[in-house]
């Protein structure tokens, strides 16, 4: 095949511009400077031992840790029933309600978050946790739905009847059946929320109070203090943490289900 | 254990649409009926409601003693074969037919035993360690087949098992549908849209047509005596000529028909007929031929069917289409008239125009 020089060209344009930053990132957690710079000046690992010195940092970094893998699971406990409603009743069902469960995406973060804030935590005067942990779910239900709505939009519901008819109650049928066949969406599902949970500032930042953060927030709160190497060296573990995920799922089974 | 299926004047509905009414059907103890009609007749509806997907809104429906009514689906007894096969993607062949032997409660060495008996009598024991995406069409409807006979069910149910796989496998599927279905004495329901199909494969076809059946009987009464207009149609009565008689003379009757030609008929080649009637036709039940006593046609476009010419005629009565022979073949435009041949003809009520 005869390749075009000005389409390299375009293509290493393309890859610079998606993996320079994340160069600059972890290039500038390693200098040895008390102040942000790169290319980094000296070689040193010290920034990431304040990430772990620092206590916000790692009582933060927890907190956004559970709020990602339970306001997923919450998700994903609501979004996968309402996603096999959707697609198994499809034609008795309205053609707006699918779109309802969209809506969290559709609406600025910043009008969600403040929605909830004014309804969780002043309305119904919930602990922040709590109200963090249901604004995390209500925030990536969108991807619980939509993905795994993919998933079952695939699924021959004839292979659901006739598990059913050959003697299999319809509750174990979901487990038994039903869930196999669509395991690779919920596992999307799940990556996909994880991230954009714990990515978060928006919904977070309404939702916090006095003694609680998330990690997000408290880099944001950390940099309007101090400019040293510390938050490049969160960033870049944070990119660790993706890349181990990414590698897991990879060996397991293959990145391109994502795309799918 | 060979039970019978009965349905007894079954009423179903999808929000305000009524797609089955009064619905009654008999199916004895081993026997074979098929469901058969376009699309929207309500035949899938039927299989639904006899499975237990959905409710009728009035009606019993009952296999053998037990009123399957108020039944929950995975009660009730029944193999289906799916049209999409609805193997079990995630589960080895194996254990797709030992599926439903698990349900009920049989131990893994008993149910590797009869999944694999199962699987011999559909010659496909080779296959039962892979997973289903590595059969094709053919070997994954007979792992479905297998799995629907393997729990020996009341009733065998089939929708539209057939229309996934290429013509030829069609045929092989067909007989050994058949043949499986013998063997076990199972009582068995089958949809589909293919009168062939329904024809060759069954003991008995309920034609179905909006919601109802039209007529129930075998394949050959079906086919060369139609209840109505209806069925006489579906099975291939192309023209249908209302006429009137105008005179008897023992068991020969002289007809007329709309525009006042007259022809010829004789009740013993025929059949009884009354004083009016509609004399239905295939295209080879009537002859084009160059003078006699028939009906007077102008023929039109004719196409080559390979065993015979086609021939669209004007006629008094409306357009018909009838064959004529191959030697010396009539041009368009000539004038010819088209005598009924009894063997391809059938005698239905006046009303049935």
């Amino acid at each position: 095949m005869r390749t075009n020089p000005l389409l390299i060209a375009f293509t290493a344009l393309v890859m610079v511009f998606l993996v320079a930053p994340l160069v600059i990132v972890i290039g500038s957690s390693l200098s040895d400077t008390s102040f942000l710079t790169f290319p980094p000046r000296g070689l040193t690992l010290k920034w990431f031992a304040n990430v772990f010195e620092v206590d916000a940092f790692r009582t933060t970094m927890l907190t956004s840790f559970e709020l990602g893998v339970f306001g997923t699971g919450l998700s994903l406990l609501v979004g996968i029933p309402a996603a096999y409603a959707l697609n198994r009743f499809r034609i008795e069902l309205p053609k707006w309600l699918s779109s309802v469960f969209v809506l969290p995406v559709l609406v600025p973060e910043i009008v969600l978050g403040f929605s909830l804030m004014k309804s969780l935590t002043i309305g119904l005067s919930m602990p922040y946790f709590t109200a963090m942990l249901i604004g995390h779910a209500i925030l990536v239900l969108p991807y619980a739905v939509r993905v795994v709505g993919a998933s079952l939009a695939a699924f021959d519901f004839s292979i659901e009847d006739a598990a059913i008819s050959l003697g299999s109650p319809p509750l174990k049928t979901f487990f038994t059946v039903v869930l196999p066949n669509i395991r690779s969406g919920v596992i999307a599902a799940f990556i996909l929320a994880f991230i954009t949970s714990i990515n978060d500032v928006s919904v977070s930042l309404f939702l916090t109070g006095p003694g609680i953060s998330t990690l997000p927030i408290q880099i944001l709160a950390y940099m309007d203090q101090f400019f040293d190497p510390t938050v490049a060296a969160v960033s870049a573990l944070l990119m660790l943490v993706t890349v181990v995920v990414m590698a897991g799922v990879e060996a397991t089974l293959g990145l391109t289900f994502l795309t799918k | 254990m060979t039970v019978s299926l009965s349905l007894n004047s079954v009423s179903a509905h999808y929000g305000n649409a009524r797609v089955l009414e009064n619905l009654s059907l008999e199916v004895a103890p081993g026997e074979l009926v098929s469901l058969l009609g376009s699309s929207g007749c309500g035949k899938t509806t039927t299989l639904r409601l006899v499975a237990g997907f959905l409710k009728p809104s009035s009606g019993t429906i009952k296999l053998g003693e037990r009123d399957l009514s108020h039944l929950p689906a995975h009660q009730r007894d029944i193999g289906i074969v799916f049209q999409s096969y609805a193997l079990f993607p995630h589960l080895k062949v194996v254990d797709n037919v030992g599926f439903g032997l698990r349900q009920r409660g049989m131990g893994a060495a008993e149910r590797q035993r009869r999944a694999m008996t199962m699987l011999e009598r559909v010659g496909l024991t080779d296959f039962a360690e892979r997973y289903p995406s590595a059969l094709s069409g053919g070997q994954r409807q007979r792992v479905a087949l297998a799995r629907a006979l393997v729990i020996d069910p009341g009733l065998l149910m089939f929708d539209e098992p057939l229309s996934n796989l290429d013509a030829k496998l069609r045929l092989d599927m067909r007989v050994e549908i058949r043949r499986l279905q013998r063997a076990n004495g199972t009582t068995a329901l089958f949809v589909t849209h293919d009168q062939e199909e329904a024809f060759s494969i069954s003991d008995r076809v309920a034609v179905m047509n909006a919601g109802r059946i039209e007529q129930v009987d075998t394949p050959e009464t079906l086919y060369t005596r139609p209840g109505n207009a209806f069925v006489a149609r579906f099975v291939g009565y192309e023209n249908m000529i209302f006429m009137r008689v105008v005179s008897r003379d023992g068991a020969n009757v002289v007809a007329e028909i709309e525009g006042g030609a007259r022809l010829g008929l004789s009740q013993e080649l025929f059949g009884a007929i009354p004083d009016a009637f509609v004399l239905a036709a295939r295209s080879e039940g009537l002859a084009v031929a160059v003078d006699g006593d028939g009906i007077p046609a102008t023929l039109g476009l004719r196409t080559y069917l390979g065993r015979a010419y086609q021939y669209r005629c004007e006629t008094p009565v409306g357009e018909l289409v009838a064959n004529g022979q191959l030697v010396a073949p009539l041009p368009p435009g000539a004038k010819a008239v088209l005598v009924p041949m009894p063997e391809q003809c059938c005698i239905l009520a006046p009303e049935a125009r």
